[in-house]
């Protein structure tokens, strides 16, 4: 047999050169095949630009009131109307993006740190390291997650940076087991073996050789904890617990404009409630997209 | 069943195919995967087809029995049996004729079977769905069944879940499966692959029995020409989706027709050929100019292992009991020996084989060997150090980790998914060789050359390479730290025959510029007679004879070397 006998399956012809523009054709195909994938980028672009752009672009100040103009159903004034102070819902729910995807971002970013590393290191160790870990998580699935949440906003105090990290502690659980199960099924896989015969020491094998093979299941992870942790920030704003008033915020603002749905006020709730189910909506469906865009497997 | 007239004729052939082309939809259009095939099977007749990997062989097989994924279609050509055409065929007439009018046993038995329900109901419901016992008979029926495929003890048998029988055992449930509503045609999709030669055997001679009673034909789709030579009357080669010859087995051997078939002849290994005489004729010329290196007597052995022991712990409920309740065990022991006392050695330059079935500890010793797991005791001398004594854990970073290394059997499952192939050579270079990432990719480019893979291929990713250019990767990520020793752990099990051929030359030239020690871990007698200067057979953790290739080969001492070398079905030459 000689190379030329052995042609690839797929025959994949030339390499590109240039990996961005791969990426980039690489990322058509995906939307291509899954038209869902590209509205939840779409979606996902929409709200970045918003949490970026947003207090820019808006036409009125989020938090200035108007005693003229309180109550005002949807116009061409005031797109979603005004609540009871007069402020314009609009300008508050595009400027809301930023803070709630800020606490969605960073509190997924702190668990995916935490329950990331203690999962893969549970799984590759197994051991006391294991049952450490497990024990930790199995302890905080047995409360009642958002009652969990509350109680941590409320002992430490009510700040956007405890928001966080009770987001953070209650979504523990599921990135240690996503991460424990993936590493430990590669934990004797040969390539993790050949990387100890390089003279890889454990750490470096973990780091480089485990997470890199479980980023796309991890991705999918993040993507849909992000969408529940946002669901979960609004819900603590919602309740009182959180960000205070008059910051603009989708719970919060849900919240005030609960109590004036009965007297035909629908809208004061009805967009932040919207944005709020568009935005986590969004992170669900950008899930299966992201999987399929992170993993060499489809890349052919 | 009353709708479908099958015609039984002695005229008719039992299956014939004519102009069969299948299609893949795939991301870079439509693949041909079986192109313009002409296939006819008589009754009671066993055809094998034979090819290497992506020949379309299996795809010929589920485009017969309609199984074809749904990205798959019957392009062209028709499919008859016995008279009808299966191509016109509603998929609910189907579905009545699969199963009871034709079957198939698949490649691995443990995935074919459900896990968590009992074999005696999982070939009941087969004669329930196709009503051949009514629900009183129907476990007596189940028991009759597994008794006809020789599974002893069916009526426990019967109660047993697959995870609680052998690899074999399970292979015979499955044929059990397969011919319990008696059909006419049997399809065994690589029936033995992953059983060990002497169960190779009996699963065959079982087929073979089965089907000669009943009358039945089989289609055997195998890439090991001579298991299909052994027990075929007519062999079908195929090649990238096309039939290249059909022919009697007794003809297709003395008088290969087509040059693929040559091919294929001659990279299998068999008795009585050299290394070289498996690569086609103009290359083995060639390869036959580079001198070997001899083996250096005299000097103390590269590494020599004294009384090595593996023992795992049994961890099932009596023993914990009794650890719980102070209790002394009952008779069985506490630990399991999966190496029992084992010693040899390996002289510089020198190449071992190590053979034996699975589960018999060759590859629990290997891993000892290459410090990869701890012992539990004995002595691992490897050049005049005991290394045996270093902590497995501890050993990745030491300076000893260089010069022993390995090439894993499965070169797919070896190689980091994420890394590319330079990056996958360049691991050890990186860590223990010392090198600055400056030279690294020379190095790799160097080493790449070596093993013969071409440098454009450096920046794939495993998914992108071919078996064999995988295999290159992984020989050549062992090499890379110029080690005094490495262990082969079948290298060779996951790839076709003409690149095992070219894989096995490879390592030869190796071992012979480098000068290399070899420990080569296989199931395969005739590969290890090919590669090794001795050889080791080990059963049940002891090792059972050891001594030149050439002696252990040809008058084997021990009864279990001689049931070893029998069972390897040779082709009629």
């Amino acid at each position: 047999m000689t190379e030329t006998s052995m042609p690839m399956a797929t025959a994949a012809p030339v390499q590109p050169k240039t990996p961005s523009n791969s990426i980039f054709k690489h990322a058509r195909y995906v939307v291509a095949e899954n038209p869902v994938t590209g509205l939840a980028f779409g979606l996902f672009l929409l709200i970045v630009l918003c949490a970026v752009f947003g207090p820019y672009i808006v036409p009125y100040d989020p938090l200035a009131t108007d005693t003229t103009a309180t109550l005002q159903p949807p116009s061409l004034t005031h797109w979603f109307g005004t609540d009871q102070l007069g402020r314009d819902i609009f300008s508050r729910v595009v400027v809301a993006t930023r803070l709630d995807l800020v606490i969605a971002v960073s509190s997924v970013a702190l668990v995916f740190v935490m329950g990331g590393f203690a999962g893969i290191a549970a799984g590759f160790f197994g051991g006391w390291t294991d049952r450490v870990v497990s024990r930790l998580a199995d302890t905080i699935m047995a409360f009642p997650l958002f009652v969990l949440a509350m109680g941590i906003v409320a002992a430490l105090g009510n700040t956007v940076t405890n928001i966080v990290i009770a987001t953070a502690i209650i979504n523990f659980p599921l990135y240690v087991r996503v991460a424990r199960a993936e590493a430990n099924v590669r934990r004797e896989a040969g390539f993790v073996q050949a990387a100890r015969l390089s003279g890889n020491g454990d750490f470096r094998i973990l780091l480089l050789h485990i997470l890199p093979n479980i980023m796309p299941i991890m991705m999918v992870q993040i993507s849909l904890t992000m969408g529940y942790a946002i669901l979960n920030a609004a819900g603590l704003s919602f309740i009182g617990l959180g960000v205070k008033p008059p910051t603009p915020e989708w719970g919060i603002m849900v919240a005030e404009g609960a109590a004036n749905i009965i007297s035909g006020e629908w809208w004061i709730a009805l967009f932040p409630g919207a944005a709020l189910m568009i935005a986590v909506f969004c992170f669900n469906l950008l899930g299966d997209g992201l999987r399929d865009l992170v993993d060499p497997q489809r890349r052919t | 069943m009353t709708n479908t007239t099958l015609i039984n004729d002695a005229t008719v052939p039992l299956l014939d195919i004519r102009d069969l082309t299948v299609e893949f939809a795939t991301r870079r259009g439509t693949v041909q995967a079986v192109r313009n095939i002409n296939i006819s099977l008589a009754k009671g007749e066993t055809l094998g087809i034979v090819g290497e990997s992506g020949s379309g062989k299996s795809v010929t097989s589920y485009a017969v029995m309609r199984i074809l994924d749904r990205a798959g279609r019957i392009a062209e050509g028709s499919v008859m049996f016995s008279g009808v055409d299966l191509r016109a065929m509603p998929e609910s007439q189907m579905r009545d004729l699969r199963g009871r009018e034709m079957s198939m046993i698949f490649q691995s038995p443990r995935l074919a079977l459900n896990p968590i329900r009992k074999v005696g109901h999982q070939i009941e419901d087969v004669l329930m769905q196709h009503a051949q016992a009514g629900n009183d008979a129907v476990s007596e029926k189940a028991i009759e069944v597994l008794d006809q495929v020789r599974i002893a003890r069916p009526r426990e048998r019967y109660h047993a879940y697959p995870f609680e029988l052998s690899g074999g055992m399970c292979q015979r449930v499955v044929i059990a499966l397969a011919l319990a509503c008696r059909p006419q045609l049997l399809i065994a999709d690589e029936p033995t692959t992953g059983l060990d030669v002497t169960t190779q055997k009996a699963v065959m001679d079982l087929v073979v029995e089965l089907t000669r009673e009943r009358g039945m034909s089989t289609i055997l789709i195998t890439h090991d020409l001579g298991l299909a030579a052994a027990y075929c009357n007519k062999v079908v080669v195929m090649e990238k989706g096309n039939v290249v010859e059909t022919a009697r087995s007794e003809t297709i051997f003395r008088s290969p027709a087509h040059a693929y078939t040559r091919k294929l002849m001659r990279a299998t290994p068999r008795p009585g050929i050299s290394l070289r005489d498996l690569l086609p004729e103009d290359e083995a010329a060639r390869a036959a100019l580079i001198a070997e290196t001899p083996v250096v007597v005299g000097e103390p052995p590269l590494l020599v292992v004294d009384k090595l022991v593996k023992e795992y712990a049994r961890k099932d409920l009596a023993t914990t009991m009794s650890k719980l309740f102070g209790k002394k065990p009952a008779v069985v022991p506490d630990a399991f020996r999966a190496v029992d006392g084992i010693s040899f050695s390996i002289a510089r330059g020198e190449s071992v084989g190590l053979v034996g079935e699975s589960g018999c500890g060759k590859s629990t010793t290997s891993m000892m060997v290459m410090r990869l797991i701890d012992k539990t005791s004995g002595s691992i001398t490897f050049g005049g150090e005991d290394i045996g004594e270093i902590p497995a854990r501890n050993f990745a970073t030491l300076p000893q980790r260089k010069r022993i290394q390995m090439v894993f059997q499965d070169p797919t499952d070896s190689l980091n998914p994420r890394f590319t192939a330079a990056r996958a050579i360049a691991d050890p270079l990186l860590q223990l060789g010392g090198i600055g990432r400056g030279e690294v990719r020379s190095r790799c480019e160097e080493l790449a050359t070596q093993v013969g893979l071409p440098l454009d291929l450096l920046d794939r990713f495993p998914h992108q390479l071919s078996g064999g250019q995988k295999a290159r990767v992984g020989i050549a990520r062992a090499i890379a730290l110029k080690p005094d020793l490495i262990i082969l752990d079948e290298p060779t099990a996951a790839l076709d025959v003409s690149v095992q051929a070219v894989v096995l030359n490879l390592l030869q030239d190796l071992k012979d510029s480098l000068g290399m020690s070899y420990l080569f871990v296989s199931h395969d007698l005739n590969v290890v007679r090919l590669l090794c200067d001795r050889v080791i057979v080990m059963r049940a953790g002891q090792i059972v004879e050891q001594g030149p290739t050439q002696r252990v080969m040809d008058a084997p001492e021990a009864s279990y070397t001689r049931d070893l070398l029998s069972a390897i079905p040779h082709p009629p030459i």
